[in-house]
C-alpha cells in the first residue's frame, strides 16, 4: 500500500507523521521504530515547509517473508540543498534553525538518502526489521 | 493555548502531543508574563502528552525552560516518554539541557527540595 500526503502546512506534517506511525505499528514495527521515523519524518516536512513552502510525503511498505519495511520519500521542488555534505554537518543552518534536522534523521532510521538539484529535493528514509 | 497553572508557588503546565509551532511559541512567552505576574518560586514544565518530540519542539521547550531560568525560577522538565528519550538522545545533539524529572510528583518534589535548601542555607 502506498500514501501520498500533500505537506503544505503544519497539520499536514502532524497528519504524515501520524499516518507513519499507524502505518508502522500495522506493519508490526515497534513504537520505538515507529517514534524513530515519526520524529525523521517531522524533521523533514518541517525544512521542506521551512525552505521550499509545500512538498508531499510519500509512505510505502516493503515487505517480504524475512522482513518487514517501510519507506518514506520527502519530496518538494524548493531551491535544493547547496552542499549536501555541509547540510549533513551536526549544528549546520542556513536559516535561524538548531542544524540537528538533517543529521539527527539520518541517526533515526536505516537507509537515508539524498538527491537534491536546484528546483527539486528528494530524501528517502528506511526502516527494516527481521521478522520474529 | 496552553492552560498554566499556579499551584502554590509554582506554575504547572502541561504540553499537549500535537501542538503547531505558534501554540507552542505562544506557550513560551505567556509562561513568561505569568512567572513574572505570580512572582512563582518554581516552574514544572510536564511533557508527558508528547509522543513525538523533534528539534525544533526540543530547542523551544528548552529554551523557555532556561528563559524562565534565568528570570530566577526552578525549572523540572517532567514526564518525557521513554521513546521520546530515545529519540532525542540517537538524534545525537543535546537538545535538552535542563533539570527533567520522571514525573509531576517528582518534578515537585525537586522543586521544594531546592528551594527548601535555598532558604535555609540563606537563614544560616
Amino acid at each position: 500500500m502506498n500514501k501520498k500526503i500533500p505537506i503544505k502546512t503544519e497539520s499536514d506534517l502532524l497528519f504524515a507523521r501520524q499516518t507513519a506511525k499507524e502505518t508502522m505499528k500495522e506493519l508490526g514495527f515497534g513504537s520505538a521504530d515507529q517514534t524513530r521515523m515519526a520524529t525523521a519524518i517531522s524533521e523533514l516536512a518541517r525544512n521542506v515547509l521551512k525552505y521550499a513552502g509545500e512538498g508531499s510525503c510519500s509512505i510505502c511498505e516493503e515487505q517480504d517473508e524475512r522482513e518487514m519495511g517501510i519507506k518514506v520519500v520527502v519530496e518538494d521542488n524548493g531551491p535544493g540543498i547547496g552542499d549536501i555534505e555541509q547540510a549533513m554537518e551536526d549544528g549546520f543552518t542556513t536559516r535561524n534553525g538548531l542544524g540537528a534536522g538533517l543529521p539527527g534523521a539520518r541517526r533515526l532510521v536505516n537507509n537515508f538518502d539524498i538527491a537534491s538539484e536546484p528546483g527539486y529535493t528528494k530524501i528517502t528514509l528506511e526502516i527494516k526489521r527481521a521478522r520474529k | 493555548m496552553i492552560p498554566i497553572l499556579k499551584v502554590k508557588d509554582v506554575l504547572l503546565s502541561s504540553i499537549p502531543g500535537d501542538l503547531t509551532d505558534n501554540e507552542v511559541l505562544e506557550y513560551q512567552s505567556q509562561m513568561l508574563k505569568m512567572l513574572e505576574k505570580t512572582e512563582a518560586i518554581g516552574v514544572l514544565i510536564d511533557i508527558t502528552g508528547m509522543e513525538i518530540v523533534d528539534s525544533f519542539m526540543a530547542r523551544v521547550i528548552n529554551e523557555t525552560a532556561n528563559m524562565a531560568q534565568i528570570m530566577g525560577a526552578e525549572v523540572v522538565l517532567c514526564g518525557m516518554q521513554p521513546m521520546v528519550a530515545l529519540t532525542l538522545v540517537e538524534m545525537g545533539r543535546e537538545l535538552i539541557g535542563v533539570q527533567t524529572a520522571l514525573n509531576l510528583g517528582k518534578g515537585l518534589d525537586k522543586i521544594l527540595i531546592s528551594t527548601k535548601w535555598n532558604q535555609t542555607s540563606l537563614n544560616s
